[in-house]
């Protein structure tokens, strides 16, 4: 109770902090749009649908993307974990193209996609890939060799092993992994709705990218607080249940 | 099979170990682990293996369980030859090794989950008459973080001995509790042999508990793994860790292994 408080209490600073420096007119009320002309824009935007629509639009892309993502990379994070030769060839590729920006996949997925939402599939999933990947491929190889043993000896063959014992013993790993994946594709799909402009649907990122040519800070700035909204509530709905779970089990950090 | 039947258990096993030889192959040198090793084990005996550490005794264990291959020679339980790990043998590590992603009862159910020929309604049965026979019945719904060092080998030692094995490997399962605790599971290890008539082979480096635990004890000398000397512990039981008898034993057999600890067997091949 005491803690929910004080969050309040730091949220409701910051905002008055926002007002005070508007109030002081240092910069310019086209750059530095009030609290309350935020709230008109995103009032305004939820009463005519386009903030649903387009948050409906975004969600749906990052979702999708995101699962490909993550129904590619699991297994290939196992196989790098368990076969040379695939550490030596897909590993390393992972590892390189983790560090890309995820931005700059868009150049080449508008040539190859063409302003579609394939692009825009492309890029997250490009984003979720490399990352999961690494982090199942880490997961894996830092469990103990000897629940394996131990599983062995209790009969558990080469399938069973892997779904009972080396996925659940890595879960820790695979949570943060996944966690980090997610943040990728929120990220690059951003980017790409902003760089990509396409006719199939209107997402929060395109929202963002008028408010700009539109010199409408409050829009600029509303969305920049939906997109961050989004962001925290996936973590708190997609993440928190899993990390609970592993905290409680594992008996890891403060439960 | 019924949930009865199950419960009592199948007879123990005799174990053979028919001429074992195993190296590993390192990048400077091959080691030699084990050297011709042959050894008899009667059913439901209690085969307590000491040696100092590099003598290859932990070796020996994983190829009696099946999770190593022996290079030479083969082991045979009840005749026949074990070529990997079954659910007839099963192992009880020096760490606990339960599953952190499972309570204390989904870690007894594991093995138990393994046996076909079981209903689901009979497998939770058993679970819970071994959570019991260990005195850990109220644990349960535990995790494991939240047992003890002592509560967790008790554990390993019910979910080792749900699936009824006939043969209980353990290697060192003590070696990392506290004196306390030590004592009262070799009251409660030599109690559970006694009411379910397991063969046992459990591996230390420790002498007294060798003496206290062990119809026989086998002397193990390092480099290579060799058996020396099998000495029988001819005592009553149950047996007081603390008794005069047992530390007589504990000594003798102590002078035996500082006897093989010469530099002669130095060689490393």
């Amino acid at each position: 109770m005491r803690r929910t408080l004080l969050a309040v209490l730091f949220f409701v600073a910051l905002v008055a902090i926002w007002a005070a420096l508007v109030h002081a007119k240092i910069w310019s009320p086209v750059l530095l749009p009030s609290p309350r002309s935020v709230m008109d824009y995103l009032t305004s935007a939820a009463r005519d649908g386009t903030l649903f629509s387009a948050s409906g639009v975004t969600l749906r892309r990052l979702l999708v993307g995101y699962f490909i993502g993550l129904a590619i990379g699991l297994p290939l994070g196992l196989l790098t974990a368990s076969l040379t030769f695939a550490e030596d060839t897909i590993g390393v590729l992972a590892l390189g193209l983790q560090t890309l920006p995820s931005v700059c996949w868009v150049p080449l997925a508008l040539l190859w996609f063409g302003q579609t939402e394939g692009a825009m599939l492309f890029v997250v999933i490009m984003g979720t890939v490399w990352s999961v990947v690494i982090a199942t491929d880490t997961g894996v190889r830092t469990i103990s060799p000897i629940f394996a043993r131990a599983a062995r000896t209790m009969g558990s063959g080469p399938f069973h092993r892997w779904i009972y014992v080396i996925l659940p013993a890595s879960l820790p790993h695979l949570i943060s992994g996944m966690k980090q994946g997610w943040a990728f594709a929120w990220r690059s799909l951003m980017a790409a709705e902003i760089y990509v402009t396409i006719l199939t649907g209107f997402g929060l990122g395109h929202l963002l990218h008028y408010g700009r040519e539109l010199n409408a800070m409050d829009q600029v700035i509303g969305i920049m607080l939906v997109i961050v909204v989004i962001g925290l509530l996936a973590d708190k709905i997609l993440f928190s249940p899993w990390e609970r779970f592993l905290h409680r089990r594992w008996g890891t950090g403060r439960t | 099979m019924s949930l009865q039947e199950e419960l009592q258990g199948p007879p123990p096993a005799k174990l053979v170990v028919d001429h074992v030889s195993k190296w590993f192959r390192q990048k400077r040198q091959n080691v030699h682990a084990l050297d011709d090793v042959s050894l008899e084990v009667e059913e439901g005996e209690f085969i307590v293996i000491v040696g100092p550490s590099g003598c290859g005794k932990s070796t020996l264990l994983d190829i009696i369980a099946g999770l190593e291959k022996p290079d030479k020679g083969r082991v045979l339980a009840d005749n026949q030859p074990v070529h990997g790990p079954g659910r007839h043998r099963l192992v009880m590590f020096q760490e606990s090794a339960l599953f952190p992603w499972l309570n204390t009862f989904g870690n007894v159910m594991f093995g138990l989950k393994l046996k076909p020929d079981l209903r689901n309604r009979e497998r939770r049965e058993v679970a819970k008459f071994f959570l019991r026979l260990v005195g850990l019945e109220k644990f349960m719904e535990a995790n494991v973080h939240e047992l003890s060092g002592g509560m967790k080998q008790r554990v390993a030692l019910a979910r080792a001995l749900a699936p009824n094995p006939r043969v209980l490997l353990m290697d060192e399962p003590f070696a990392a509790l506290d004196a306390m605790t030590r004592e009262q599971l070799y009251g409660d290890i030599q109690q559970i042999w006694q009411k379910r008539r397991k063969t046992i082979i459990f591996v230390t480096h420790n002498v007294r508990e060798a003496a206290c635990l062990a119809d026989r004890v086998v002397i193990m000398s390092p480099t290579p793994g060799r058996i020396r000397e099998i000495f029988e512990v001819d005592l009553p039981r149950p047996r007081d860790f603390n008794s005069i008898e047992i530390a007589r034993h504990a000594s003798q057999l102590t002078a035996a292994l500082k006897g093989y600890l010469a530099p002669e067997a130095l060689s490393v091949e």
